[in-house]
């Protein structure tokens, strides 16, 4: 790797760091503007114009805030947890293809970090040592609440990240690839993977709401029975990374969901359009990134829609709904290109 | 079994169809009336720029009226103080000395005159209890403060300014005058 592009490649980790942390903190600001307009009201419109600023003090709230370590806790688990919520939230971002390529100055950029072959398990490894932060500080609290808020999300982990799984297995059996860079140069044009894998696509959807503990799935924080669950005992920015966590967790997600079944950067009709590469590649970027909003908002939409689960419903829907569905769907696609592959 | 309103779907526990058990048809459905809600018309009113609508008879924040020729016209009787079910009203008289005529209407006055805003529950009865049409009832609202300290009301915010008259004719009418001439009623007596 020579100099110009190392170079290159730090400036777009900051760039995306900073992108991936500003997205978070405005899905703040819109999740409480979309949970005020759908229930008749305004939200925050007090601090600056619409209350834009209101992330902003929100967050000096947070540093602001006394930092209580209880004394019957573990303190270094105690800090350990939120850490790591935080730090395999931001390091998802890396295989992610924000972009075709740049070309400046005679050199050729791609905008995707790293491109690994095996793109979509390092995305799994993440999300999976992610639940290790929540169930650490669940345990270090030393608190019944904490720990069965940690218990539930370790559970409900495993149940869907099985059912996520074979929704992939199902994509990587259309695709042929594990490289996110070559799942989203297949779906060039209207290509998008949701027309082939559209019951993979509920599968994978269904289990992304699991995952980033939203509701209608949020049980390990639910507050009116745990009162927090998981992070009951936090405060201060350690409490602030948690929450920050989510919303990052649900930023990448979304954009996990737009790379896979929505054909990530690719905009219909852009060969017909006849502009030059970068123009191209900027234009590409934007739609990805309207993709993403639009998932956010659908995960905002459907927080504010649903009512949470059962803890025994959550479990039931897990085992015997989308495992066997996920499987149904490995088989049928798997029959699929048998027979086609045959011809 | 009559049911009160149109609404009212009765549970059952009986098993769920496939429709039902996939969930999806409801959770459209459920998405669809939120979408709507999202684009109506908000229904809260913005409140330092954008005031409600008050009722002629509201009943806010205090004011001790001064008479046509600006004197004052309570006189510290303290039927006000008794009537109030808070007991947010305490006042200590004075006499009234020489000379100072064109300030009080009657021998006697209200030295200190207090309001506990924070007790006060702004049932109007201290109103309905004065027998000098010295204290209203008004549309203003008391203003939150920081503290409980300045919730206690003195004789500087509650009798009105001199060149700035307010207006209690919605609450001052001929028939509120019946009444309070009223000899059934205890305070006349």
């Amino acid at each position: 790797m020579d100099l110009t592009t190392l170079i290159f490649k730090t400036v777009f980790l900051i760039i995306i760091l900073m992108v991936t942390l500003i997205v978070a903190m405005y899905s703040t600001y819109g999740e409480r503007k979309v949970a005020a307009f759908m229930q008749d009201r305004r939200g925050p419109n007090r601090a600056g114009l619409f209350g834009l600023l209101q992330p902003l003090a929100d967050g000096v709230k947070m540093f602001m805030k006394e930092e209580i370590i209880p004394l019957t806790a573990n303190r270094k688990l105690f800090i350990i947890g939120p850490s790591i919520a935080m730090t395999t939230a931001l390091l998802t971002g890396v295989v992610i293809p924000w972009g075709g390529t740049l070309t400046i100055g005679g050199h050729e950029f791609s905008l995707q970090i790293a491109d690994l072959n095996i793109g979509i398990l390092y995305v799994f490894a993440m999300v999976s040592i992610g639940v290790y932060g929540i169930m650490i500080g669940g345990w270090a609290s030393n608190n019944k609440y904490a720990l069965l808020g940690a218990i539930r999300a370790a559970s409900q982990m495993i149940s869907y990240e099985l059912a996520m799984g074979m929704s992939i297995i199902a994509l990587v059996l259309t695709t042929g690839s594990l490289s996110l860079h070559d799942i989203v140069a297949q779906q060039h044009g209207m290509h998008w993977n949701i027309f082939y894998q559209p019951l993979g696509f509920l599968i994978f959807l269904t289990c992304a709401f699991a995952e980033t503990n939203r509701a209608p799935f949020d049980l390990p924080e639910c507050e009116t029975e745990l009162i927090g669950g998981y992070h009951t005992e936090y405060s201060s920015m350690k409490l602030g990374f948690y929450l920050f966590a989510e919303y990052i967790n649900m930023f990448i997600s979304s954009a996990v969901i737009a790379t896979l079944y929505f054909g990530g950067y690719n905009m219909p009709f852009i060969d017909e359009l006849g502009f030059s590469n970068n123009t191209v590649t900027l234009l590409g970027t934007a739609f990805f990134f309207l993709k993403i909003f639009s998932m956010i908002f659908l995960f905002m939409w459907i927080r504010w829609t649903l009512p949470r689960f059962r803890y025994d419903q959550l479990m039931n829907m897990g085992w015997k709904g989308l495992i066997p569905l996920g499987i149904f769907n490995i088989l049928a696609t798997g029959i699929y290109y048998f027979f086609t592959e045959l011809k | 079994m009559q049911t009160l309103t149109n609404r009212s779907v009765v549970a059952s526990d009986k098993k769920m169809t496939f429709l039902e058990w996939i969930y999806i048809p409801a959770i459209i459905k459920g998405m669809s009336i939120t979408i709507r809600h999202f684009f109506r018309k908000k229904t809260t009113i913005s409140y330092p720029e954008q005031k409600r609508e008050f009722s002629k008879v509201y009943r806010g924040q205090h004011v001790l009226k001064r008479d046509d020729e600006g004197r004052e016209r309570c006189t510290a009787c303290g039927l006000c103080a008794v009537a109030c079910p808070a007991e947010a009203i305490t006042m200590k008289a004075a006499e009234r000395k020489p000379g100072e005529e064109h300030l009080y209407r009657e021998e006697k006055y209200a030295e200190i005159y207090e309001i506990n805003m924070l007790r006060c529950i702004f049932c109007g009865d201290c109103e309905d209890a004065c027998p000098k049409e010295a204290i209203f009832l008004t549309d203003r609202i008391v203003e939150s403060q920081y503290k409980r300290k300045p919730f206690i009301y003195g004789k500087d915010i509650l009798v009105e300014a001199m060149d700035l008259r307010i207006d209690i004719s919605a609450r001052q009418t001929e028939a509120v005058y019946q009444f309070k001439l009223d000899k059934r009623f205890a305070h006349n007596k």
